[in-house]
């Protein structure tokens, strides 16, 4: 076990989140009712995989500048730690819209499959999985590494324009945040969120993503115990 | 009065506002059967011993992974 005091924070924190989740007192919201329990894990999801993304961009990046080949390989298993927990997001998404705006709002399917952050999150999410598709388009390993890293630049700032822009100038997201409502990031401004869901939504983001983490730097030392005769050849420029 | 018993002091009366609160509230629909007669902590239970299999078995990869590593060098 290397440095694993951030690992059992980790463990402590879902612990938390679980517990704190389904305990702890949360806001009586017409609709939503109990399902507002959801942000502790559908939410933190999303913002797990915002921070894995921006980890892998940060690694695009310095591949970029210093050509090591370690840092393609953290850039690609943070990729695909933050591609797993948008998967996730988006199906637990899909489950708690069959409840709250299906069942309980009268919504049609066809209405809530026009929400627009459904649509460009999908779009988001199929940019990085393009992703893994040019890398594995490559035999060559310096190119894969080299046109991959920009590439992963492009879809880290895709991915905020159709996450976190587009259903937010478009008429008709329900999601919070949208037009009509207060606008801007309803998780992270302090006058929109519930002090209540405050105090396990954090803990609840920060447990998701240093799992997310976790996972990601067992894949990483994977490769890096593969690639070691790779590793050694090439030199650092 | 010492500090520590003022802190608790000002603690329990604030948990006191909040339940009285909690009971202006009821009217909207929420799962507080399940809250009195104490299920909800079954299912706490349930994904605390998922989450906690989840992460030994995550915890024994690492392990492994780690005495691979040793081999390595």
């Amino acid at each position: 076990m290397t440095k694993s005091w951030w690992k059992i924070t980790s463990f402590v924190l879902l612990i938390y989140t679980v517990t704190g989740g389904f305990l702890l007192d949360v806001p009586r919201l017409p609709i939503l009712n109990e399902t507002i329990r959801n942000l502790y894990f559908h939410v933190a999801m999303w913002f797990a995989m915002t921070i894995l993304f921006s980890i892998s961009f940060f690694y695009s990046i310095r591949y970029l500048r210093r050509f090591d080949l370690r840092d393609d390989i953290f850039a690609r298993h943070f990729a695909s730690a933050g591609c797993l927990f948008g998967i996730l997001g988006y199906i637990t998404g899909f489950i708690w819209v069959s409840v709250t705006w299906v069942a309980d709002q009268g919504q049609s399917l066809s209405g809530v499959i026009r929400e627009p952050k459904l649509i460009f999150a999908a779009i988001g999410l199929l940019i990085y999985g393009a992703y893994f598709v040019l890398r594995g388009s490559f035999t060559d390993i310096d190119k894969r590494a080299k046109t991959s890293a920009v590439y992963s630049i492009f879809a880290y700032v895709m991915l905020f324009v159709t996450m976190f822009i587009i259903p937010r100038i478009v008429e008709g997201s329900l999601h919070p945040g949208g037009k009509g409502g207060q606008g801007g990031n309803p998780a992270l401004n302090f006058k929109d969120i519930d002090s209540r869901l405050r105090m396990v939504f954090y803990p609840a983001v920060l447990g998701w993503t240093l799992l997310g983490v976790w996972i990601a730097t067992l894949r990483i030392r994977t490769q890096l115990i593969t690639d070691k005769p790779l590793l050694h050849t090439t030199h650092k420029n | 009065m010492k500090t520590s018993s003022k802190i608790i002091t000002v603690f329990l009366l604030m948990l006191c506002l909040t339940t009285s609160l909690f009971a202006q509230q009821t009217d909207v629909e929420m799962a507080d059967t399940m809250r009195s007669n104490g299920k909800i902590y079954i299912v706490v239970a349930v994904c605390l011993t998922i989450l906690a299999g989840l992460f030994f078995y995550v915890w024994r990869i690492d392990r492994k992974l780690s005495e691979i590593e040793k081999q390595e060098q």
